[in-house]
């Protein structure tokens, strides 16, 4: 802007006096400042939130999360109608539970092998497979719960058969017989019952009324799997 | 054929004059004697569903497509349109499985309780509790088989699972596929006047495999008797209940064709229900039968022995090396 002012404004041309022929006279000083900062009050703000959870130490973070994954496990083995398991999800009680689980119904040993108990990899597909199918089935049936939400709720619920696991893993320490298998058949029944009435005390809401029955039958059926993989577990 | 002139839908009287001035004269009806409740206010299940009802039963012949009942044509990039296919309630999906069971001759599967309403629910959710039906019925038939062996290591073969779900499903679906095809073939050949969708065979197919939840459960009882007739029984509702929802379909055709098809039908699904119950029996391969050496050192004590479990390598049919018990 500044050069095309200037070229109009030649000395010595008598034609009349051009739009920006006073530009040229300016002249730009050092004091005027025109550069700076800018600062918006809120944006500091919200730094300074980042800050406190990105500056806290690890102990602090791992221990939240821990707490929320405690006070989860809680509501599922006190079942009542809340929705704080739906409210805040997670995913991380799911994969402990899951993973421990996983871990203690494979097979011992890989020298046999026509010992057809399931691998790890087993275990860890059907729970997830079959979590992601029975949420799939209650959307599809029309339910409004949100695809984490019922993960989250399906996988928390799994506590009580992991329990049941350990304690078969303890009574299978004993001597074998007729009254283990009774003990162990008692504990994986209670166990599957109190998983059942869980997750349906937190799904049952979210179905319509007319499809409840159709909505949790598959969860029945998962945990029938699963109870049937503890029962039938040996260790070699 | 039908006089088509005489078949104009607007003017209802023209099917009665024709009718009285020629007593003869084939008009095309397409309800079935059970239908005419259709028109009038009936049970609940065929509420809301009266205008498909009559499309259903006005142009019968024109349902050529590959789904049914678009009530909602939403495209099938989202999920509005899956959930067309679990439109249905807790009673509806009762009152078919009650229809898988009970066949009564004349009333059609399809026309009675689907109503161009089919779901994949059903067909679904029957398959995966069959399969989990015959694992479990398996494991327990091979257990009781070996109740008191000492020698007995109980493994819950785990792998066949997939095998017979693989199994099941293929036979849930690609049978459907090809029935369908082979339907709508001969439809452009001979004009039907009942023809079926895709899903609405998938759906006879799904509910008419109902019947062997309960027969892979009772299968573990050892006798052979019961077997045999609970497959019978089995065998002839699931297959009595297929014949007579395929066979208004094909009547029209070539009475060999017909009777052709109706006999394929049967034979295939003869074909899984006797795989399905033997792998039952079978179901840790030829392991229950023992090495005839082996078996004379086994006792028939109970666990009151002391002494834990021995571990026998599992071969199936000649053991190297057992443990002596201590």
């Amino acid at each position: 802007m500044a050069e095309a002012a200037e070229s109009p404004g030649d000395p010595g041309t008598a034609s009349p006096r051009p739009l920006f022929a006073g530009l040229s006279d300016i002249s730009i000083s050092q004091d005027i400042p025109v550069e700076g900062e800018i600062t918006i009050p809120m944006r500091s703000r919200i730094r300074e939130f980042d800050n406190s959870t990105l500056n806290e130490s690890v102990r602090n973070t791992i221990m939240r999360d821990l707490k929320a994954v405690g006070k989860k496990f809680m509501h599922v083995l006190y079942p009542r109608r809340s929705n704080t398991l739906l409210r805040d999800w997670d995913l991380w009680g799911p994969l402990i539970l899951c993973v421990t689980l996983a871990l203690m119904l494979q097979k011992g040993s890989v020298d046999n092998e026509k010992d057809g108990g399931p691998q790890f990899a087993e275990v860890f597909v059907i729970v997830w497979f079959g979590a992601v199918t029975i949420t799939l089935n209650s959307k599809l049936l029309g339910g409004n719960i949100s695809f984490f939400q019922s993960l989250c709720v399906l996988g928390y619920c799994i506590l009580p058969l992991t329990v049941a696991m350990l304690i078969c893993r303890l009574v299978l320490l004993a001597e074998a017989g007729p009254v283990n298998f009774m003990v162990r058949l008692f504990v994986v029944i209670v166990m599957f019952a109190w998983s059942v009435v869980a997750s349906t005390a937190f799904l049952a809401d979210s179905q319509p009324p007319n499809r409840k029955v159709l909505a949790v039958y598959p969860v029945f059926l998962f945990y029938f799997i699963i109870s049937w993989m503890i029962l039938t577990f040996t260790p070699e | 054929m039908a006089a088509v002139d005489d078949l104009q839908f607007e003017e209802f009287g023209d099917v009665a004059t024709s009718l009285a001035a020629n007593p003869n004269a084939t008009t095309i009806s397409i309800e079935d004697p059970d239908e005419t409740p259709k028109h009038l206010p009936g049970p609940p299940r065929g509420s809301g569903r009266e205008e498909d009802d009559e499309l259903l039963g006005n142009d019968d012949s024109d349902k050529t497509e590959l789904l049914a009942g678009q009530k909602k044509s939403s495209p099938f990039w989202t999920f509005e349109y899956y959930q067309t296919f679990f439109d249905v309630d807790t009673y509806q999906v009762f009152d078919r499985i009650k229809g898988s069971l009970l066949p009564i001759p004349g009333k059609n599967f399809v026309r009675l309780y689907i109503r161009s309403n089919p779901d994949l629910y059903g067909p679904f959710w029957i398959c995966a509790t069959l399969v989990f039906a015959i694992a479990i019925s398996g494991n327990l038939s091979n257990f009781l088989i070996h109740l008191g062996e000492k020698t007995y290591h109980y493994v819950p073969e785990f792998r066949k699972v997939s095998i017979a779900a693989t199994i099941i499903y293929a036979y849930a679906w690609l049978v459907p596929l090809a029935l369908w095809g082979f339907l709508m073939w001969r439809n452009s050949k001979v004009m039907n006047i009942v023809s079926y969708s895709f899903l609405e065979i998938v759906c006879v197919y799904g509910y008419s495999l109902f019947i062997y939840i309960p027969t892979a459960i009772l299968w573990i009882i050892p006798q052979k008797a019961v077997r045999w007739i609970l497959v019978t029984i089995a065998l002839g509702i699931s297959g009595s209940v297929l014949a007579m929802t395929f066979w208004p379909a094909v009547r029209e055709d070539n009475r060999r064709i017909a009777l052709a098809t109706i006999v394929t039908i049967v034979l295939l699904h003869m074909l899984l229900s006797v795989g399905c119950l033997l792998s039952i029996v079978f179901w840790s391969g030829f392991f229950w039968m023992q090495h005839p050496q082996q078996k004379s050192r086994m006792t028939r004590a109970s666990w009151k022995t002391d002494g834990g479990w021995h571990r026998v390598p599992t071969c199936g049919w000649c053991c190297t090396e057992a443990e002596a018990p201590v």
